[in-house]
């Protein structure tokens, strides 16, 4: 599998990425800087990884979705490209507008940076296919704006659809809408979590599996 | 020469966590009657633009693509004509 992790300035979990999916998992991967216009030939997967792409300001991912190399994602996802975005990453996704929602302000108003057990919700896409539906899995998260937001409307509809990829289990962290840590686009070949499976390299490798996806 | 003024909240059915701590902390100040508190960006822009009709179809525009995430936030603006 050929993968690329874009780099946007800010982004401080690239390099974990690349580490997860090339020494870990023994695919090839390449960082693609944000000013690029497209991306590198026979890519199968793009990762928008984690950390404060433009500083955060404005909002969290705001300025980073007129990067100049995000409409050459847009139209690899749109053509069924698998692309996920973690963290900072799933940010970028929502305000694209790859992915439904929002993420918002922790209820808590604290950084949070701990382990936390995430229940898989549809095991039945490329990134979940090694889970079984229900299973615990443990992924650290580290975020201040994570709590996931959407209306009643697009809620239905994420249910309707299969949407939702992962939930808190138990304890929720953040203070996210029916404690949803991760969810899909309509043909789940776009995945935004909050939680970091890149970081799961040396203990609780569970969710390294979510990044092995073909 | 126009100046604006934009405003950002947001909306009203999301929790604004930053709001309710500022609350609790008038409270504990003493100031009883505070009611709810929402907190929100304020932006300034400054615009060469002479067709104030063109502005406001532009900044309404900035608004909706990138000041503001018309998924959690609300917006309002005015528009102040200024020397140059």
């Amino acid at each position: 599998m050929k993968v690329g992790v874009v780099v946007f300035p800010g982004s401080n979990c690239d390099m974990d990425c690349v580490h997860a999916v090339r020494d870990e998992l023994g695919h090839e991967a390449q960082t693609i800087w944000h000013d690029e216009t497209s991306l590198p030939a026979g890519l199968d997967f793009v990762i928008l990884p984690g950390g404060f792409s433009y500083g955060d300001y404005l909002r969290c991912g705001a300025i980073a979705k007129f990067a100049r190399l995000m409409p050459a994602i847009v139209d690899f996802a749109n053509a069924g490209g698998y692309v996920i975005g973690i963290c900072n990453g799933f940010q970028i996704l929502t305000e694209s507008g790859l992915l439904p929602g929002a993420l918002l302000r922790n209820k808590d108003q604290k950084f949070i940076c701990k382990d936390i057990d995430l229940k898989v919700i549809n095991s039945s896409t490329a990134f979940t296919r090694s889970y079984k539906k229900g299973q615990i899995i443990t992924v650290p998260i580290a975020h201040g704006e994570g709590r996931y937001h959407i209306d009643q409307i697009g809620l239905k509809k994420l249910e309707d659809n299969d949407q939702i990829a992962f939930t808190y289990s138990g304890n929720n962290p953040n203070g996210s809408l029916h404690s949803i840590a991760g969810v899909f686009n309509e043909k789940k070949n776009v995945l935004g979590l909050m939680p970091h499976p890149e970081r799961c390299n040396f203990r609780s490798r569970d969710s390294l599996r979510i990044l092995d996806i073909i | 020469m126009y100046k604006v003024n934009i405003h950002v909240l947001l909306k009203d059915d999301v929790l604004d966590p930053q709001g309710k701590t500022v609350n609790n902390a008038l409270h504990h100040m003493g100031y009883s009657t505070v009611g709810d508190v929402r907190i929100g960006k304020f932006i300034q822009i400054a615009s060469n633009e002479t067709d104030e009709a063109k502005l406001n179809e532009d900044i309404k525009e900035m608004c909706q693509k990138m000041l503001t995430n018309p998924v959690i936030e609300k917006f309002d603006f005015s528009i102040e004509k200024v020397a140059s």
